[in-house]
């Protein structure tokens, strides 16, 4: 079984409230806060290995990002995949999701013979969810997002994808792509060993050209959405303080509650 | 009747019979845009089995005309079937903006449809307004909603855009609003033999009221710990309130579930009251509440961020603070209502 888990380098969310926009150029600076692997791509790394440990065949991972992420994605190599595939070009730049998913689609395509393509369900910067559906839609193949349970039983697969309060119950077979959710699984740690062997796993670069693609389809002007104005969400409003025993700021809230007709 | 260019649809999301309420609220967005669009129609998008009656709810909450396509196989929701009729209809139709709901639901079938059509899509909107350029913008979250990002559409038609539940006011229900329900028939389906197939919903709903219908919500962060959690749900019974988080109170596990995290990826409150304990002032947070009635926090930090959008800030220690404010309200009303007893024997 071969598998291809579409990857994106983030920045690591426990730094977000460190970026900033520039007052002056308006761009976003994000200076210092370390890349990673995309969290949720990592469960499905880790779904991808743990099918391959059950039905052999290999694990591809496959990301569109710029050359300087080589390392980041290393790290998926680490956790135990076979091979890397870094979709990179300058005319890939400011892609929004549906020019970035021809880009994977293009790479998934030219890899070949890939029965089944996970991905996170959601980037931690972007968060738009979209790359799942837009990829499988691309791609041809039927596809789900969110998915929480994943069973293969000969040729049918059961799947459970998560929605408000509850779960939708799936069945289909190969090939699909799938967005997975955190509930999947507990990703693997990386060993010392693991990172060592990574070192030597075949790692591809390719571009626009080995592609084949045609550069009105990528990056920002293959995109039909455009970036507008960023913006800090703006809050300012000055809250009237109270501090001293807890007895006295109990009364002063009953007091407030009483006044916002919520306690009688 | 041929549909002129330039209406606003909503794809409704019901489930078994009920209109989820970020179809209202989109609903009435819907037709502000159309305003402004010229007078376009503001049409609702109604697909499943046997749920014709919900037209008239939507012409009742602002829809002009309902878009109705009533078929067995259109039963359960799947990406597939449905995002192959929405797309044959918009080719039909051509209308200038498609909204959903960013439910689990909304942001799939959003992103299948503007992928089918090869047209922008912006997900999970804070905002949506025409600019001064006549522009359509779509105010996006991004890291987690420490950034915003305004989102054009320059070219691609129609526009997609799926909206977060909350962000906008639901019209009042008028049921003397007359529209048009057009009938249609799902063609593209007729020979197609979907890969994958939705067997059962399970969905159940969480104990107690609703926290995006509760008239109080009471809140935690980091600040209550584990030990103290409790106390949060004893004081929401007290106030008939329901008890929302914040995302590391769910992630250590304290709080009931990812129904009751507000903020960003979580739900959107407006409360009469929102009274937080130990919450610091994430933004992925506070985009969640920041537009409730009357807004407490109890930190001990005094330069905490949540105190930014709050009306009321008191500087004490949640976990201490908390079994003394509802042993307070307990007392309060306990004599409360003896005095209400005393003037009815009077």
């Amino acid at each position: 079984m071969n598998i291809a888990v579409c990857v994106k380098p983030v920045p690591e969310p426990r730094h977000y409230d460190k970026i900033i926009i520039n007052p002056a150029t308006k761009l976003l600076e994000r200076k210092g806060i370390p890349m990673i692997i995309n969290p949720v791509d990592k469960n499905a790394i880790e779904a991808a290995l743990q099918l391959k440990e059950q039905f052999g065949g290999k694990v591809v991972l496959v990301s569109m990002a710029p050359p300087d992420t080589r390392e980041t994605i290393k790290e998926g190599l680490a956790m135990g995949a076979d091979e890397a595939y870094l979709l990179s070009d300058r005319a890939f730049a400011g892609a929004d999701t549906l020019a970035t998913a021809r880009v994977l689609a293009a790479g998934l395509t030219k890899i070949g013979g890939l029965d089944l393509i996970l991905t996170g369900s959601a980037s931690a910067d972007g968060g738009t969810n979209h790359i799942p559906s837009q990829l499988g839609e691309l791609m041809g193949f039927a596809h789900l997002n969110h998915l929480t349970e994943l069973h293969l039983e000969a040729s049918t697969i059961k799947m459970k994808t998560k929605i408000e309060n509850g779960y939708v119950e799936y069945e289909g077979s190969l090939p699909l792509v799938l967005g997975v959710a955190r509930e999947l699984n507990t990703p693997r740690y990386t060993t010392l060993m693991g990172v060592v062997i990574a070192q030597n796993k075949p790692f591809t670069t390719w571009g626009l050209k080995d592609l084949g693609l045609d550069p009105s389809n990528t990056g920002l002007s293959g995109s039909p959405t455009q970036p507008g104005d960023l913006h800090m969400p703006q809050h300012g409003q000055k809250a009237q303080m109270f501090a001293g025993e807890p007895e006295d700021m109990a009364g002063k809230i009953i007091a407030i509650l009483r006044t916002a007709g919520v306690l009688d | 009747m041929e549909q002129q260019p330039g209406a606003v649809w909503v794809v409704v999301e019901q489930n078994g019979g009920i209109l989820a309420e970020v179809t209202l609220e989109l609903l009435g967005k819907a037709r502000d845009l159309a305003a402004l669009g010229g007078g376009a129609h503001a049409s609702a998008v109604l697909l499943g089995s046997k749920i014709e009656s919900l037209a008239e709810e939507l012409i009742a909450h602002g829809a002009d005309q309902v878009i109705l396509m009533d078929a067995p196989r259109l039963t359960l929701y799947q990406n597939d079937t449905y995002a192959l009729v929405l797309a044959e209809l918009v080719k039909k139709h051509r209308p200038e903006i498609v909204l959903f709901g960013a439910s689990y639901y909304g942001s799939e079938l959003s992103a299948t449809v503007a992928a089918k059509l090869e047209t922008g899509l912006a997900a999970h909107c804070l905002d949506l307004y025409i600019n001064d350029r006549g522009e359509f913008v779509q105010v996006v979250p991004a890291f987690g909603g420490m950034i915003l990002g305004d989102i054009l559409c320059p070219t691609a038609r129609p526009q997609l855009a799926s909206v977060k539940p909350g962000m906008f006011q639901k019209p009042d229900r008028d049921t003397t609003r007359s529209g048009e329900t057009l009938i249609e028939t799902p063609t593209v389906l007729e020979g197609y033999a979907s890969p994958l197939k939705a067997v059962r919903v399970v969905q159940s709903q969480p104990a107690g009221l609703p926290l995006e219908k509760a008239a109080t919500v009471v809140a935690g962060g980091w600040g209550v710990g584990q030990e103290a959690w409790h106390f949060l749900d004893q004081l929401a019974g007290e106030l008939s309130g329901a008890v929302g988080c914040t995302r590391p109170a769910l992630d250590e596990g304290w709080a009931a579930g990812e129904h009751a995290m507000i903020g960003t990826s979580g739900k959107t409150v407006r409360p009469q009251v929102y009274i937080g304990f130990g919450v610091s002032g994430a933004t992925h947070h506070m985009a969640g509440m920041k537009d409730s009635g009357v807004i407490i926090n109890i930190n001990k930090d005094p330069a905490a961020t949540v105190f930014q959008v709050s009306d009321y800030g008191v500087v004490a220690d949640a976990k201490e603070l908390l079994p003394v404010l509802l042993e307070k309200i307990r007392e309060y009303k306990g004599k409360s209502k003896s005095q209400a007893t005393i003037k009815c024997i009077q």
